[in-house]
């Protein structure tokens, strides 16, 4: 398989088949709940993960803005014309799955890419493409408070309740809600969504943050919004944080909020299967 | 379990209970954000809709469909409706279908119009798609996913979300 049918692959794999890390927290979800409307709607989530694997029909119909995150090792370079076939490739991915064209330009026109991308390095080698496909449902009730630095860690937490008690059944719970902390305004919001992206059933490895974690785990949980807004104990499935330094005077705070359809998929590339990737004329 | 069939005439509605679980048959017209927009500005410049609404069911949903053939079409977040909500149901729509809560103040119009909101599983696309057995573009196609579709459904799950009395599921959480 070449770079652009593994991107492809990874594509269709991020909207048809449920993360294992997701699935593992519903499934605890239906084990630990106890009102049985609320076991059928949760028991039906997992229903439609398992047929959209089987069929190939996109697990969600908002198939998303397919927001790409690199991650480049030292021995890479990441280019324009490295960046511009994996852009086609996620387009091709999206129209060979048959998925949805959710993006729009201000003239009405429709297409599968709006071509958003971040790029970080790691210690390692080669590059990992990661595709996060993100719905409009959760994203809409993004957050952002730009906080004293001397904001207590309850005003922070009553924040974060608010914006998904905000956010409500209208986002598809049960959530997995990714929070950000530092760095600019949009740093933040960025670091918000970046903590989706990790294995959400493991817990952080900083102490500090794990019982941060859990803490607002507990308070979201106590708002009783549940799948489909029928209630329970299972508005949220995990919280993520994820901290960068920021500037003495500040705190951003941005929170971004995943339905229960978490959704992304990763690919790795050698130096030597990129430079065959880019040679090829497109 | 209720098993209804359209078109949902306003006596149908009548008996519905905020809770209740509904299975509907018959045909649904899919219409989101822009079908919506143009209706309201058709209706508001009196000029002809491109079909008839009345005693229709709208599901507010953006389908995906490769090579005219439907794959997953769950439902998206009612609330965006609210504005248009009013304008659909004075013209003749008697029923909506979404996910999520809606304001407050419009369960007063349900109330007043005796229409019914229904809600359905959320973010089960792939699962809902087997519940529509066929389905046919009805207008503005230049608007892709957000053309309004007629889609014949069986035995489609619903939860009626707002009855004809304004009352609302989602009242315990938002008062």
């Amino acid at each position: 398989m070449n770079f652009e049918e593994k991107i492809i692959r990874s594509v269709i794999k991020a909207n048809t088949i449920l993360r294992s890390d997701v699935r593992t927290l519903l499934t605890k979800a239906v084990q630990e709940e106890k009102n049985k409307k609320i076991v059928q709607a949760l028991k039906i989530i997992l229903e439609n993960a398992d047929i959209a694997e089987k069929t190939g029909y996109a697990i969600c119909q908002d198939t998303g803005l397919p927001i790409i995150f690199l991650k480049a090792g030292k021995d890479i370079s990441v280019d324009q014309a490295l960046m511009k076939k994996i852009f086609q490739a996620v387009s091709e991915g999206y129209q060979q799955g048959g998925f949805r064209a959710s993006t729009i330009d201000r003239k009405g026109k429709l297409k599968f890419n709006p071509e958003i991308f971040h790029i970080a390095f790691s210690s390692g080698k080669g590059l990992e493409i990661t595709v996060f496909p993100k719905g409009f449902g959760s994203e809409n009730k993004s957050r952002l408070k730009m906080f004293n630095p001397t904001a207590a860690q309850e005003e922070i937490d009553e924040f974060i309740v608010q914006a998904v008690k905000d956010a409500g059944p209208s986002a598809c719970p049960p959530f997995i809600v990714g929070v950000g902390i530092g760095g600019t305004a949009d740093t933040s919001l960025l670091l918000a969504k970046q903590a989706l992206l990790g294995d959400i059933s493991k817990t952080s490895k900083d102490n500090t943050i794990s019982l941060w974690e859990k803490r607002l785990l507990n308070k979201i949980n106590k708002l009783k919004i549940g799948p489909m807004g029928l209630g329970g104990r299972h508005t949220c499935l995990a919280v993520k944080i994820k901290d960068h330094p920021t500037h003495i005077a500040g705190l951003p705070v941005g929170v971004n909020i995943s339905c229960h359809a978490l959704r992304s998929a990763s690919v790795r590339f050698s130096k030597e299967e990129l430079s065959k990737a880019v040679s090829l004329k497109s | 379990m209720k098993h209804l069939t359209t078109p949902l005439t306003k006596d149908k509605l009548k008996g519905l209970k905020a809770g209740e679980t509904v299975l509907l048959s018959g045909t649904i017209y899919t219409a989101r954000d822009r079908a919506h927009q143009r209706l309201a500005d058709l209706i508001q410049k009196q000029k002809k809709l491109p079909l008839d609404i009345k005693d229709i069911t709208i599901y507010y949903c953006g389908p995906n469909i490769k090579k005219g053939k439907l794959g997953s079409c769950g439902p998206t977040t009612a609330s965006r409706m609210d504005p248009f909500t009013e304008i659909m149901f004075q013209h003749g729509v008697t029923a909506v279908i979404g996910k999520g809560n809606r304001s407050p103040e419009l369960t007063k119009v349900f109330k007043d119009q005796g229409t019914v909101f229904f809600v359905t599983h959320a973010g089960c696309a792939a699962y809902l798609r087997d519940k529509v057995k066929s389905f046919k573009v009805i207008a503005f196609p230049e608007l892709g996913t957000e053309a309004i579709h007629a889609f014949e459904v069986r035995d489609f799950p619903l939860v009626v979300g707002i009855d004809t009395q304004g009352n609302d599921i989602y009242q315990r959480i938002y008062g």
